[in-house]
């Protein structure tokens, strides 16, 4: 029996406007009811791309209250959201598992735990709408909970990173509104597959359906912090609590950025040339700028952010280098090379990037401060922290055998493959920019001397430490993913064939 | 020319979002630009001299199970008005925290200016 979708949204959902009525007394009872959804989550969503994986079919369409489709709201599970939903699963878990300590410095703790699982929902919604109007609603959804996340602390840097990431984030999320009405004037439909119907149909882009598709590239590039429209990330994930630093920039920015733009791109308007060369342009602006600027920052958290930019460039230059090979109809094995590696590099940034995020964290916890220079010496204060820190490091530089380094090895091999040989070279170069970054991170918090003031620092226990083993562990395995093909084949392999295949997409969901 | 109008109407929010030196003002400001988008939605719906686009016993010919042409030709789309309804209910719940966030920072800084509201840099 397969899973309802509707389940992934509603869960999180109810749970989020059931946990405020518990009040002050219930604080210990609304935790443990929080991750118990998390748990359940992750474990729904491995169930659903084991089902998935081992079915015949592609994918699985649930329609909203039995209404066929285009009249009615449908949601589709297809290899891409089901690598997504697990993704937010894993992340969500740690993050939850991490706050039950962590959140204890801040009051209010149970409206904290509904806006976290409330931004889950939407995250879930997101990635399984196939319905271009109910994806706004969605991200909306999981937008005005990260707003009011960042702004949590309630102190000054914290309000004034809130309301900069609410300014540009709302914008974003207008743009994609105003994109939403151009392309039903133009076709009729907001089924996402009915909508690509119909511009296959036509046969190319009128000028207003060219409007809209470049105000879904402004509005998701904004969700996505790609660098032209970055200027609200380095401000907000730093500000954010940690466990939600490890969320925004684990998986929020993936799921309401990357995955929609890739989903409206690749399975709605259709690649074309321009639009692959743009974002893989776009890919490598990210790439370079968010190194060169993390390199220069001596804020923990501020460098981890602008590190998350110069990532999430991996992903759309992948992205992006695919579209380009599959519009030019080169060697379509190297464009899902390409497109490989690009999906695995984002699972791989969800696993290693919130695990960096949980490490400063615990840092802050422990020493009162997130400045390098005010550090130094805590590797014997904090021994496990340093261990799964340095796991996380050396993950994101991309070092033998941990997963970042089997993700680059996919993009430079695919890079050389197409003939773009100065990609590859910037791939690694970049990669010599993240060594630098995260040796400096390595040098000034848990090496050289430890100065007078943070003798007292001790190691965080219990549930924060079983979240920082997890991930740590899943770093070192994630590389199994590529390396077994039956992995690879269940699992990445049916995310990338529904970019590649791009168009079956409306075929397939009508079909059904 | 209504269209452009309402695109006009776009340009003048994102500008004062831009421009606007007060955080009061750039709420404004996003707010004329989802009022843009409204409008453009519902537009996109209108008829001139359209009807309610509910069918009743005068438009629906029992024994043929047909409707009357006239109701098809001149009645609105409904579904832009819908999406408007969500709009506007998500467009209150964004207003509601970005007035309440910008009461909170005028507790803690004294003014509305983002120029003297600058401690994030780098």
């Amino acid at each position: 029996m397969s899973i309802p979708l509707p389940v992934f949204v509603a869960i999180p959902l109810v749970t989020a406007f059931l946990l405020p009525t518990f009040g002050k007394k219930g604080k210990a009872a609304a935790t443990v009811i929080a991750n118990l959804v998390t748990v359940s989550l992750l474990v729904l969503a491995v169930v659903s791309i084991i089902q998935l994986s081992s079915g015949d079919d592609p994918m699985t369409v649930y329609k909203i209250g039995k209404w066929p489709i285009p009249r009615g709201i449908n949601l589709v599970l297809d290899g891409l959201s089901a690598l997504l939903l697990v993704a937010i699963g894993v992340v969500a878990t740690a993050a939850m598992l991490f706050s039950a300590r962590y959140m204890e410095q801040y009051t209010a703790k149970a409206k904290y735990l509904s806006l976290f699982l409330l931004m889950v929902a939407g995250m879930n919604g997101v990635v399984l709408s196939g319905d271009i109007f109910n994806l706004f609603v969605f991200l909306e959804i999981a937008s005005l909970a990260s707003y009011a996340l960042v702004g949590f602390g309630c102190e000054h840097e914290e309000l004034e990173a809130s309301f900069k990431y609410m300014v540009l984030g709302s914008v974003g999320s207008i743009f994609i509104l105003f994109a939403v009405g151009l392309v039903y004037g133009n076709t009729g439909t907001l089924n996402m597959a009915y909508i690509s119907q119909a511009i296959q149909n036509a046969g190319r882009l009128n000028p207003g359906l060219g409007f809209a598709l470049a105000l879904f590239i402004v509005g998701f590039g904004l969700k996505a912090a790609l660098v032209p429209f970055h200027a609200w990330l380095p401000d907000a994930h730093p500000s954010a609590p940690a466990p939600i630093s490890a969320m925004l920039s684990g998986i929020l920015i993936k799921a309401l950025g990357v995955y929609a733009l890739a989903r409206v791109v690749f399975n709605v308007f259709g690649v074309s040339l321009p639009i692959g060369w743009l974002l893989l342009v776009l890919g490598l602006l990210s790439m370079v700028a968010g190194a060169f600027l993390a390199i220069g920052q001596w804020d923990l958290k501020r460098l981890m952010a602008y590190s998350s930019i110069s990532q999430i460039g991996y992903v759309v230059l992948g992205i992006g280098l695919g579209a380009i090979l599959i519009a030019r109809g080169d060697n379509l094995a190297w464009a899902s090379l390409a497109i490989l590696g690009g999906l695995f590099h984002l699972v791989n940034h969800a696993v290693y990037k919130s695990l960096l995020f949980l490490t400063s964290g615990s840092v802050e916890m422990s020493t009162g401060t997130r400045q390098l220079r005010q550090m130094g010496g805590l590797a014997e204060k904090l021994p496990f922290t340093r261990a799964t820190c340095t796991v996380a490091s050396a993950s994101i530089v991309g070092i033998p055998p941990f997963s970042g380094f089997w993700s680059k090895l996919i993009l430079v091999i695919a890079a050389i493959q197409a003939h773009f040989y100065w990609v590859a070279a910037i791939i690694v170069f970049i990669s010599l920019c993240t060594l630098i970054m995260y040796l400096k991170v390595q040098r000034y918090v848990f090496l050289g001397e430890l100065p007078e003031h943070l003798q007292q620092a001790e190691e965080n226990k219990g549930p924060m430490l079983v979240a920082m083993v997890f991930l740590a562990c899943l770093c070192v395995l994630m590389g199994l993913l590529v390396l077994v093909p039956g992995l690879r084949n269940s699992i990445l392999e049916p995310a990338v064939r529904v970019l590649t295949d791009g168009l079956t997409y409306a075929a397939a969901v009508t079909g059904t | 020319m209504p269209y452009a109008l309402c695109f006009l109407l776009f340009m003048i929010g994102l500008y004062c979002v831009v421009v606007k030196k007060n955080m009061v003002k750039i709420v404004i400001g996003i707010m004329v630009m989802e009022y843009a988008v409204n409008l453009f939605l519902i537009m996109l719906g209108y008829r001139t001299d359209g009807i309610a686009p509910i069918i009743d016993k005068a438009q629906f010919d029992p024994e043929t199970r047909q409707i009357a042409a006239s109701f098809v030709n001149s009645s609105v789309d409904p579904l832009p008005q819908a999406l408007v309804l969500t709009a506007i209910v998500i467009s209150l719940g964004s207003l509601a925290l970005m007035i309440s966030i910008c009461i909170r920072t005028y507790g803690k800084y004294g003014t509305f200016d983002i120029t003297e509201i600058r401690r994030l840099k780098g």
